[in-house]
Order: C-alpha cells, then structure tokens, then sequence
C-alpha cells in the first residue's frame, strides 16, 4: 500500500509556525520530519511517523504555493486562493523576509549579482546554513533592491509600502540596499568584528546625511547614492592638516577642553596628530569611487587601530571625537558644514574598538552616538 | 415575460502576462448570456485594467435567465493572431431572481481557466430588473428559494412541509461527442462545464415548477447529483423537499432586543388550540408541547422552536413537569369574541398555582397580543396536570389514518429533511434501503430520460414499501446516490422509515392555513424512538422493552437512523463517529455477468457492514445510531462498502449488552485462554469507551420498570433489499435468527480477524471528538472558532496477493490514519470536534483506492462541557434559576431564535446576549457583517446548517458549481497531490468569491458532492471534477463587538483600498 496522494485543503489555510521555520531553513522534508520527531512532537500529540510526515508533505506544498505571493507581498493581501488571517499574513511575510545575521554579513556591501550567487555555496558551507535558505535570503535582497533602486521617497518607506515588512526589518532592508549599491567593503578580516548591527547604524546615519535626499528634501528623494557634491566638498577639510598652525590650534582647542576628562590623556595628546590626520584624509578621499568602497576599512586602519593599541575606553573616543569637531567650529574661517557628519560616523566604530562584545555596544552606542550625531548636525547646520 | 439582467465590467487586477514582449497585458472582455455577446475595449498594456464599462444590458425570458449562466471571458488581445483566452467566470444569477436573495452581486471573482487555474481576479457588477409574470403556462419558476440545508432553514417558518420533488435531465457527455477528437482540452472541458451549468439552471427551473404546482413556494434539502455515465451520456437529477416558507418578520439582530413585540411573542409556546375545551376532553399533554401557528398573517410570526422549558414557564411547584400553557390561535370566524377569551384565559392561568415571576412574564404578552387581536385570540388553558402521554391505542390509529391520508395523496412520501420542527417527528421504524445494479444504455433520446427515470421510480417504490412494513407512512433523512464503473452503475437510495404529524402536510391553500385542526401533543423526549408498527406483528423478529423514559411505550433495543439527533432527544455522555469499511474483491467481468457478480456479492456486503456497525457500537456501549450513510462503491475488481453514523446512548432505549464471544473448540486449553483474553480485552474497552463517552446512565430500579433490564438479543432494525435489473427484490432478514446476538462465535481466522479489527480502532485523542452529523450530541458549547477542510487520499495498492483480509486492512488503515492525521492537525483547535465528517469512497483505477473527507472543526468550552454531563433534570433547574437572575433585566432575550435551533445552553446564551444592549449604542443598525466591506472578506464555510456563536439573518441563494481542472504538466505542478491540492484552494477561493459577491459572509450546509481524479502520470497529465453546493448566507455575530473591535486594526487598511477600488 503506498500513498499516491495525500492532501488537506482548509478553508482558512493551516500555517504551523514550526514547519515553516524549517521550511525557511531550508530543510527537506525528510530532515524536517526528522527534526520535528526529536523535539519531541510524537509523545505529546500520541501521532505516528506516518502522519507528521504527511503533516509535513502537507505544510510544504502550502508553502511552496504561498511562495509565489510572497515575493509581492501585497498580492498575499489582496489574493483569494488562501484565507489567512492578518496577523497570519503579516507574521507569514515578515518570516520569509528575515535573514540570518551570518549570511547577510557575508553578502552585504556586495554587487547583488548572479556571480555572488554562484558563491552561495561556499557561504552556506561556511556559515552552516542550507543553500536553498541562502538562496532565499539573497533572492529577497535582490527583489528588495530591484524594486526600490529607481523609486523615490524614502528608502524605508518605499519597502516598507512594497514589502509590508515592520519597521525594523525595513530598516535593515534599506541598510543593505544602500550597502549594495554602494558597494561598500565589509568583508575585509579587519572589519570581521563588526556586526551587521553595526553596519545598519551607520548606514542609517549616512542615509540621513550623506545622501542627495539629505541634502535637499525638497528634490527628488534619492535615498540610494551619496551625495557626490557633499563629497566633494570634504576635501577642503585638508586644510585641517596640511595647514601647521590650524592642525596645532586645533589641538590646543580639543586638549584644552579634554584636559582631566580623558583618561587617555597623554597618548591622545601624542597622537592628535596622527589620528586628525587619518580622519581628514579618508574624507578627503571619498571623491573616488574606490576608496569610497573601502571607506569602513580605512576607517579601522586609520582611526579605530591607533585608538585600539592605546587602549581607548569608549566613552574617551566620544569625548574625544565631540570635542575634536566641536572645536573645529570654533577656528576661524572654517566651513563647517561636512566635518562633523563624518566624525559621526567615525564614532560609531569604536564600539568594537575596546574589544568588548559589539552587541552589549550596539543598544548603547546607537543611542548615545545617536543623539551626538544629532547635536553635530545641528551645530553644523 | 421578460427580465432585463444588467452587467458592468468595472477592473481586473493580477492578471497574468500574456505578452512576453512588453511582460504586459491588452485585455479585454465578453459578456455573453444565451446568445448575446457584448465586449467592452481593450485596455491596453496593463496587468490591472479598469474597463469601468457601460451597463450591457440583456432582454431575456425568465426561462433563460434561470436556466443559463452569464459567461465572462477574460482575453488578450492580439492584432496579428487569434487572441488568447485568460480565463473565464460563470456567474449563476439564480439567487437575484427572488425577491429576500440578494439584488445586486457585485465583487470579485477569480478569472478561471480549465488549465492554468485562477488568474487574477475581474470586478463585475451584476443586476436583473424582472417583470411579474401572470402567465399560467409559464415554464419558469423564478420566485421558488432552494435550499441545501437539510432543515428549516434558520430565519424561516415552515407553514406547510409538502413533500419530495424529484427531476432528472440527461444529455449527452461533451467529452464523448465526437468533435472532443478535434478540439482542445479547454474548449472540451469549457463545453462541460457549461453544459452541466445550464443542465443544472434547467433542473433547478423544473424543480421549481413543481413546487409552484404543489403550492409551495421553497426546496428545502435539495440535493443535485451528477451521473458521469460516459458513453452513455451526462445525468444531472435532483431531490429535495418542497416547503412553503414564511420569513420570520423580525430578523432580530437588526433590533435591539429588548423592545421588539413580535420577539415577545416568541417566547411563548403558541399553540392552536380550536377548542378552549379540550383540555378536559382531550389528549393529555405530554412533557414537551411545542406547535406551530398556522396565521396567515406575517405580524406575529416566531421561532418556531420554543418551548416551554426555555420559557420557565413551568411552575417548578407543581407536582409534574407540565405547566400552564398558552395557546394562541389564529383568527377564525367561530371565535369572535376576544375578550371574553381573553378573561378566561386570565382566569385559568390564575388558577394554575403560578409564582409572580410567571405571571410577570405572562401578562406583557397578554397586552401584547391584544394588539393583535384582529387576527389572534389568546386562550389559556390551564392543561395537564393529568399524568403523562397516554397515546392509547386508538389514538395512534387516529394519527395513524390521519397521516396517511395527508400522505397518500403522494406518489413519494418522503422527506430530505434531516432535522425537523419539533412535533413534526412522531416515532422513527428504522433506516430502510434498496440498491439495484443495472447496466447503462446509450440514452437515446434525452428529452425523454425514461429509462433513468423509471430506475429511481423502481427503487423509490421499493423504500416506500419497506417504510410500509415498518408501519410507517413516511421516509425521513431520504437520500440517493450511485456509483458507476465502466457500464455498471449501482443505484442505492435509503432513508428512515417514520411517522409525521399530520399538521404540516396537509395541503397549503389559504383555506388550509385557516382550517381549524385537531392538535396532538405528541413530541415527547422519547416519543420518535418508540415502535411505529404493531408489537404483535413485526416486520422482523426485535426485542422490545417499555420506554426508559415514559415507561409507557414500547421501544427497541437499538435505533438506526439516517436523520439528525432531535434537539429534544435525551441523550446520556457523549456521541461518537463510528464507520464500518468493508472491501470485497469481484472478478473482472463483463457487462451482464459483472451486474450478477456484484448483485450477488451486494446482500452480504450489507451484512457485514451492519455487523460490524452493531458490533462498534456495543464497544462503545451506545445504543443508537444517527445520520447512517452506507456507501457502496463499485470498482473493476472490487467492492467497497462504507458506513459512517453517530453513535449516542438514547436515555429512552436500554442499555446495550457486552458483546460475548464464544470458541467453537471449548475443549483446547490454550485456545480458550485466547478466547477469555479476547474477551477481558473488549469488556475493558467497553468499560473504557464508557468512561470516554461520559455514558453513565442513571440506575434503574426494576420495579419501576416491571421489566428486568433486557437481555439483549436482537439487533437488526434495518430492511433492505437489492435488486437488478430482473426486478427481482429479496428482502434479507439480517437477524442472526433466535441465538444470543451479541455472541460473537470465533470459528475461523476471519472471524478472529474481525474481532481484532474491531479493537484497533483507536478513539480520537483526548480533546477530539468527532460525529457526522450536524451537531454532536452532549457537547452544547460551541465557541465560534470553525476550520471546514477537505482531504483527499489516494493509496495504490499492491497487486500482488490481493485478499479480502490484506484489502480490508488497507482499507482500514487508509481511514484511520486519514482520521488521525485530521486529529494532529487539527490540534491547535484542542478541544474541539469534527462536525459532519463525510467520507466518499471511489475507486477511479484497477488498484486505487480514493477517499475525501469534508468535515468541519469546531472548537467548544471545555470548562462548560463538564456541566454537561449532569442530568437533563438538574440542567433544567439550573437553567430556571439562571432564568430567574436575567428575567427582570432581559425578559425578552431568553428565547432568542438561535437558543432553540442552535444547540447552545441557555446559561452561556443569557451571558452573551447580556453585553448585547452594552453593543447596541454602537453597532445597532449594522446590517452588514463586519468585515464584509474588506479588501478580502472572511467567508466561513461550513457543512453545518448554522454558525456557532453567530446568527444568520439571510439566506442569499443557493450556491451550486461545478468545475474541471485539466494539466498536460503534473510533473511541474507538484505532483498529483500538489495539482489536486491547487485545485481545492481554487474551488474553495471561487466559491467565497461568489458568496461575497452576493453579499454574503458564509456558506452552510456546504457539501462537496463530487471530487473525480483522473490521472495519467505517464502523459504527465490529470484532470479533476468538482462539485460543490451550498447555502450563501449572511450571519452577524451574537458578540459583535468583541469582534470588530479586535478586527479594526487589520481589516481598516484594507477596507479603505478596496472601497476606493470599488466604487471607481
């Protein structure tokens, strides 16, 4: 007796949560049906193999059908084939467009492109999670970045009214949208500290106040591409180190201010220098495409390292950094306006400088550094 | 005279890419009915178009607008070549053709194609402006409501129950019509489905003509069949019921409850009473007393389900349970003096040893019904405080000549009624069944249908003569169905036998709405179950034991039944599921030799099946069977029979014995240690089956009886016979003649193998129960949860080694892991039980076997079900005293319609209506469902006639469809399982589309009549046929306000983009 076909077809369509983790997960049948016998399931509900597996068959074929319709999550909304509450809806999308901090780590910054797919097979072995899993993730940035690439309006917006996802996963949607287009570097060993958390800080920072849609909200909002004039405009803070008597007025402005309050005092004091300098150059670089790929490295290399081998605690690097542009403001004749955006940023890799774990800096580093990044902004506005 | 339909294309949306090119659309669309097409514009390179076309307007005969469907084809236009079909919609406009269904269907539908399925979705506007017809030979029967609901429908009153109606047209299968060689497998399955589609507007039109011709003016229970004959041809017959309803005046969710006269009147047990005097006279007043008025006139219509205990009306002072009564009789020219009516009726009810509460309650009615008093008089009269039901002899002679003579008039005295205005089911014989084998002929002439006709006349005639010898008059919960291989085709009818009250089949004129009639106070808890046919000379040998329950009357040991467990039964513990599967392998024959093998094998199928029936049953240690349907399934090689029922312990019948088992070698040691083994096994699931059913029946003290408690014996109450096409009846005596019937002699290893099939069937675990009829008997706490399913397994067989013992153990197992797989997961609704498990059985190839189940799951308040198993006596005095609490507050809300014809208790229905007049303020005029305004609204379905928790207040049309699905690439479908799969979700999306289209929120008495798979995994091909009905219907929440409340957030968003799609 074999079973030629096997189907439950509900009014209202049965979504059990469990199976469809698995499914993401990208588990077949037969290792889902053997995951779901070691939790367990058997002994509670008194079913046979026989049944969870059908139970399974089942849950897949749905999922499979649903996932059509997921790829435009409106059209779930709006679909009559499957009745399924809202609030199964809403958690059904939210699921499939979830990723895995691992693997987004591993793609983000790079070209969504068939050739990165052709790589998932070496991220999947390397980050332990199923192929087809990496597939799905990658397939949902890619449909995610394809939609909005050319759309105006705010990023987040515009995934969110297009994907229905929460505010949350919207935001780190739009993070790697903005990576991706931009290309930025994140794979280097050095930025391997660095968590996506991190990343999808900064990029909302940069999507704020870097981007064409930041500098006039009253143009088209473009919230994909860095605004190349603001870029060209940081190198006139060359001035800050090419000029002696600036760099060394700032200095006596910033020790002045930080005298007693850094514990670092000294090697601060000693190395002023070289850490405005390092600053000042990766700004002034950014008018190339390539270094703006690498600005995340030249960062840790210029900044966060000097910091790191002096032991900074974190909350001396954020003194440091607010002093350092706050007295900016005060030299003579000084446009103002780019440089502390950029030290913003600067700011929010130090977390993972003092070497502790980058999640414990994440909560707290993303509202203090926040509300910093909102004091410069309006100081330089 | 003519009707004018008028449809509007409005949009379309998701359509799918028809031009790869540009990933774009030019779509367009036909509207065609009869003969006439309109087309609106291409509305180019869109996959959402918004046609927003004029009104196309048809000038139709009613004949037509019944009998055909509007055809809307959705296609892609093409300068160069022909252009593509994207799919199409039948609309049947039926239910815009009487006057309370729906007037506008306007919404959308899924774009259907035969091959690729749904594709996208169009709006349509659909309205039909129609003319009076006074024409006395006219051929339509617009105006006639059809029902699938198997009892009077909720918001309605049955005036006068008419009786069957039967039609069968045939035609000629398209898929067998030569020209199927050279076209296509859409234009091939678009012509059937179209074909069906009219045939069934066809039937329905002539179903209605004889109502009209009955003087009725509805089909309740209609049933529409479909014969796929092949060669021979398409047949497409129906049954039903032919009524004459009244809607009840006051759909009482539109008003707040509290000041509504007519729903005061509800509360009262009216009853006609043509003689103030009979009390004295006439027959004493059994228990229960519920009756309908027969008033013409609409202004005091009511539930027609009160009674007197929900009143508490019952004086619990008095000696014996009957209480005062009040009768109120329709107007009649004898009685002209009101008042002096109505002092009397003071004066008796005055008499009568009434508490204040009672009288508080009473008078309000007094008053109001003095309003009335053009039309009504009330006449109390203080009855019975006599001892219970003395239905002597004679009495039943009466009632007996009386129903016949109501009945006689008919060729067919039978009902399809499975549930049934209290007082209308006098006593029930037993299920009585014919089947008859015949072999399919080329139907030469379809406008004469002779012979099909002649085929069902035969075996209706047989059921009506077995109904006779039962000394019954009537055949309740009557059904027919067929199964067909090749050119054998098995016709089967069954239903059960039973005595009616004569007041609702008399003849409906006006005069007899007026006619004074003689009223009989029959319906007692326990009268249907007692014997309808003489003791001394019964139609097969049956154990007989007075009543239980009256102690007056004689009953039978065990009752099989087709209908639903009257609301009124008393029923002790739970009910349960119970199926008999049985196969039987036949060999492959031909033509007449194949119709002998299988009427040869056919009385011993049935054998066994109610062998195996009767044995389950005594393991549950239960006495009664309810909703018993036998299936007999004929395939190439095998036969297969499946019975499902519910099983109940009826208060009134006796308890059933153990079951005994006994050796045929008593002298074997071992072998005997094995048959006591055997049986400590079955005691011990008896014993445990009792405990899990909750069946403790009261003790019984023998004298009250004067009878010991029986020593069970007998068992068959059913009559059947087949017969082929020789006309040769054999009635088959399934009594095992004078032996003990519960000994189970174990002679041979099928014997043995019986047994132990018998004990694996495992029950549904803890939480589940599960029945197959509408309501499950002691469990009355419905919480408003409902998941209706559909599966459907097929299991191939090895053909290797094929015996009775390996098929039927496939079989069984096939079931049962079906059963279990629907418990797991269905067990996040825990607990809950299946309601209306149907299970069809066909067997489309050699070696495969195909079962579908449609049941619904409804979750109920465990805590509440607790309290359920006390006794009816003290539930009844809980239930008084809860009345007593509510009755200054809520007076009125007591006996709301749903509280007698939905199975709630009063307790919980008190409780919910209370936060009613809290809703009021808000939601008082709220006539739409509240999500019905939604983007995509939530229609429940449900094979239930009602909705837990909810109270339907308009039935909006019958929703009967049918639908072919066809692919050339299973492979990339998913399979079997995953086309078959898309195709259910397709037919399920299709019909909530159509329902709330017509402004609905729910289908009931939902019924999938035919699911055909065909596949051919070699072609990697497959087609399947679907049939499904229903009733569309509009319910509204009894607690709205919880609902919305927790809706809002979700559905407002949608709401708001789907108006302005809409109204565009």
């Amino acid at each position: 007796m074999t079973s030629e076909l096997d189907i439950f077809v509900g009014n209202t369509t049965l979504i059990d949560e469990d199976v469809y983790r698995l499914w993401l997960d990208g588990y077949s049948v037969t290792d889902a049906v053997a995951l779901r016998v070691r939790s367990g399931i058997l002994e509670q509900t008194g079913a046979t193999a026989a049944v969870l597996q059908s139970d399974t068959m089942d849950h897949y074929r749905t999922f499979h059908m649903l996932e059509r319709l997921l790829h435009a999550p409106p059209k779930l909304l709006h679909q009559l084939i499957f009745q399924i509450p809202p609030s199964r809806q809403a958690l059904l999308i939210e699921r499939y467009y979830a990723f895995d901090e691992a693997f987004v780590r591993e793609v983000l910054g790079k070209k969504l492109s068939k050739g990165t797919k052709k790589d998932l097979d070496d991220i999947s072995t390397k980050t332990g999670i199923t192929l087809k899993s990496c597939r799905r993730q990658f397939d949902n940035f890619k449909r995610v970045f394809k939609v909005v690439e050319e759309m105006r309006g705010s990023l987040v917006d515009n995934i969110q009214q297009h994907f229905l996802l929460s505010d949350r996963l919207a935001r780190d949607y739009a993070a790697i949208v903005f990576f991706a287009n931009n290309r930025f570097e994140t794979g280097k060993k050095k930025l391997q500290y660095l968590s996506f958390g991190d990343f999808a800080f900064c990029a909302e920072l940069m999507i704020q106040n870097w981007t064409l849609g930041a500098v006039d909200s009253q143009m088209d909002d473009m919230d994909m591409d860095l605004d190349k004039e603001f870029l060209q405009d940081l190198k006139e803070l060359k001035v800050l180190v090419a000029d002696k008597d600036l760099l060394d007025l700032h200095k006596s402005l910033v020790c002045t201010a930080l005298r007693g309050k850094l514990g670092v005092f000294s090697e601060m004091e000693a190395n002023f220098k070289n850490l405005s300098r390092g600053l000042v150059n990766v700004a002034a670089k950014l008018t190339h495409n390539k270094d703006v790929r690498d600005l995340f490295v030249d960062l840790v290399e210029k900044f966060v390292e000097p910091c790191r081998s002096d032991h900074w605690p974190l909350s001396d690097v954020r003194f440091f950094l607010n002093q350092y542009s706050a007295s900016v403001h005060s030299l003579d004749g000084f446009r103002l306006e780019c440089g502390g955006t950029i030290w913003a940023h600067c700011n929010l890799h130090l977390p993972g400088s003092s070497n502790s774990p980058a999640s414990a800096f994440q909560v707290a580093g993303t509202t203090s550094v926040h509300h910093h990044a909102q004091q410069f902004f309006l100081y330089f506005q | 005279m003519p009707g004018k339909l008028k449809v509007k294309i409005v949009a379309g949306r998701h359509l799918p890419v028809m031009d790869r090119a540009s990933d774009l659309t030019d779509a367009f669309v036909e509207v065609k009915f009869g003969n006439t097409t309109f087309k609106t514009d291409v509305y180019l390179k869109s996959l959402n178009p918004q046609w927003n076309s004029e009104w196309f307007k048809f000038e139709v005969d009613d004949e037509d607008l019944q009998d055909e469907p509007l055809q809307i084809t959705v296609l892609d236009h093409d300068t160069y070549s022909a252009n593509d079909a994207i799919g199409k919609v039948y609309i049947d406009i039926d239910p815009l053709l009487y006057s309370e269904a729906a007037t506008v269907i306007s919404g959308w539908f899924p774009i259907y194609d035969t091959i690729h399925g749904i594709r996208g979705e169009i709006n349509v506007v659909v309205k039909v402006d129609l003319f009076n017809d006074l024409n006395r030979f006219r051929q339509s029967s617009c105006g006639v409501k059809f029902f699938c609901t198997t009892s009077i429908p909720k918001c309605y009153r049955a005036v006068i129950i008419h009786g069957f109606v039967e039609e069968l047209v045939v035609n000629e299968d398209p898929e067998y019509q030569w020209i199927d060689r050279i076209r296509t497998p859409r234009a091939s399955n678009e012509a059937r489905q179209r074909l069906i589609s009219l045939m069934s507007g066809e039937l329905q039109r002539k179903i209605g003509l004889k109502v009209l011709e009955m003087r009725g003016n509805a089909v309740v229970g209609y049933l529409q069949c479909f014969d796929l004959e092949g060669e021979s041809g398409l047949v497409v017959r129906a049954i039903g019921t032919a009524c004459t309803l009244d809607k009840l005046s006051s759909p009482a969710a539109f008003l707040p409850a509290c000041n509504s006269p007519s729903k005061e009147m509800k509360e009262i047990p009216f009853n006609e009473d043509p003689n103030p005097n009979t009390h004295s006279s006439g027959p004493s007043t059994p228990l229960k007393n519920q009756t309908y008025s027969f008033s013409p006139s609409k202004s005091y219509s009511r539930q027609s389900s009160s009674s007197d205990t929900d009143l508490s009306l019952t004086p619990k002072t008095a000696p014996y349970p009957q209480g005062p009564r009040i009768y109120l009789c329709p107007s009649s020219p004898s009685l002209s003096c009101g008042s002096l009516h109505l002092k009397k009726s003071c004066l008796l009810l005055s008499e009568s040893s009434l508490t204040p509460h009672h009288s508080s309650l009473v008078s309000p009615v007094l008053r109001k019904s003095v309003s009335f008093s053009e039309e009504l008089f009330l006449a109390a009269s203080g009855m019975g405080s006599g001892s219970a039901g003395k239905e002597g002899g004679p009495f039943k002679a009466l009632l007996r000549q009386q129903t016949q003579s109501a009945l006689e008039q008919r060729e067919f005295p039978f009902f399809t009624l499975t549930a049934f205005p209290p007082g209308f089911l006098v006593h029930v014989g037993g299920v009585v069944s014919a089947r008859s084998v015949k072999l399919l002929d080329r139907i030469h002439n379809p406008d004469e249908p002779e012979t099909r006709d002649a085929w069902w006349a035969e075996i209706r005639q047989e059921i009506k003569s077995h109904a006779k010898a039962l000394g019954c008059h009537a055949v309740v919960g009557y059904s027919e169905s067929t199964s067909i291989c090749e050119e054998v085709c098995i016709l089967s009818a069954s239903g059960t036998a039973a005595v009616l009250n004569p007041r609702f089949l008399q003849d409906g004129t006006v005069e007899g709405c007026l006619e004074q009639r003689l009223e009989e106070n029959l319906s007692t808890r326990c009268g249907f179950c007692h014997i309808p046919y003489d003791e001394l000379n019964m139609p097969f040998p049956a154990h007989l034991t007075y009543c239980y329950n009256c102690r007056k009357q004689k009953v039978p040991d065990v009752l099989f039944t087709t209908i639903d467990l009257p609301t009124d039964a008393t029923v002790i513990g739970k009910g349960c599921l119970i199926q008999a599967r049985l196969c039987r392998l036949k060999k492959k024959a031909q033509a007449e030799a194949n119709a002998t093998a299988i009427s040869n094998l056919l009385p011993f199928m049935e054998y066994e099946v109610h062998t195996q029936l009767m044995n389950k049953l005594k393991l549950k240690g239960m006495n009664a069977l309810f909703g018993l349907r036998i299936q007999i399934t004929v395939g190439e090689n095998m036969l297969m029979g499946l019975a499902s029922a519910t099983g109940v312990y009826l208060a009134a019948l006796p308890t059933p014995g153990g079951i005994q088992i006994a050796g045929k070698t008593p002298n074997d040691g071992s072998y005997e240690q094995h048959i006591s083994h055997m049986q400590k096994k079955i005691n011990d699931t008896i014993a445990k089956n009792k405990e899990l059913y909750e069946i403790n029946p009261p003790e019984i003290s023998e004298e009250i009886i004067g009878s010991p408690i029986p020593e069970p014996r007998q068992r068959s109450r059913l009559l059947r016979s087949q017969s082929e096409s020789s006309d040769e009846v054999t009635e088959l005596d399934l009594s095992h003649g004078k032996k003990d019937a519960f000994v189970l002699e174990i002679d041979d290893t099928d014997a043995m193998e019986d047994v132990h099939s018998l004990l694996t069937d495992v029950p549904p675990p803890s939480g589940f129960y599960s029945c197959n009829t509408e309501i499950m008997p002691g469990i009355n706490n419905w919480t408003s949860e409902i998941q209706m399913f559909t599966s459907v397994r097929v299991i191939r067989l090895s053909s290797l080694n094929l015996t009775n013992q390996a098929l039927n153990k496939n079989f069984n197992d096939l079931c049962e892991n079906l059963l279990k797989s629907l418990y797991f997961k269905l067990r996040s609704m825990i607990p809950c039980c299946l309601c209306h498990v149907n299970f069809t059985v066909s067997l489309p190839e050699d070696e495969l076997i195909q079962v579908t189940v449609t049941a619904v799951a409804i979750t109920f308040d465990k805590n509440q079900a607790l309290q359920t198993t006390k006794t009816p006596v003290e539930k009844s005095l809980q239930r008084a005293s809860t009345d007593n609490e509510e009755l200054l507050q809520f007076p009125l809300e007591l006996c709301s319609d749903s509280l007698h014809s939905h199975p709630f208790p009063p307790v919980k229905a008190v409780t919910v209506e209370k936060a009613s007049p809290v809703g009021d303020g808000n939601f008082r005029n709220r006539s739409a469902p509240p999500c019905a305004n939604s983007t995509v609204g939530v229609v429940k379905m449900t094979p239930l006639s009602f909705i837990p928790g909810a109270k339907i207040t308009k039935y909006l049309g019958i929703i009967n469809m049918f639908f072919i699905r066809e692919t050339t690439s299973l492979r990339e479908e998913g399979g079997v399982s995953g086309f078959l799969h898309a195709f259910i979700a397709e037919v399920f999306a299709m019909v909530r589309a159509h329902v709330a289209a017509l402004g609905g929120n729910a289908v009931v008495s939902y019924i999938m009549k035919q699911c055909v798979f065909m596949e051919n995994p070699n072609k990697n091909q497959a087609q399947c046929l679907i049939n499904v009905s229903g009733d569309a219907v509009v319910f509204v929440r009894e607690s709205d306000l919880e609902v919305v409340s927790s809706q809002q957030p979700t559905t407002n968003c949608q709401s708001s983009c789907t108006e302005g799609e809409v109204t565009t």
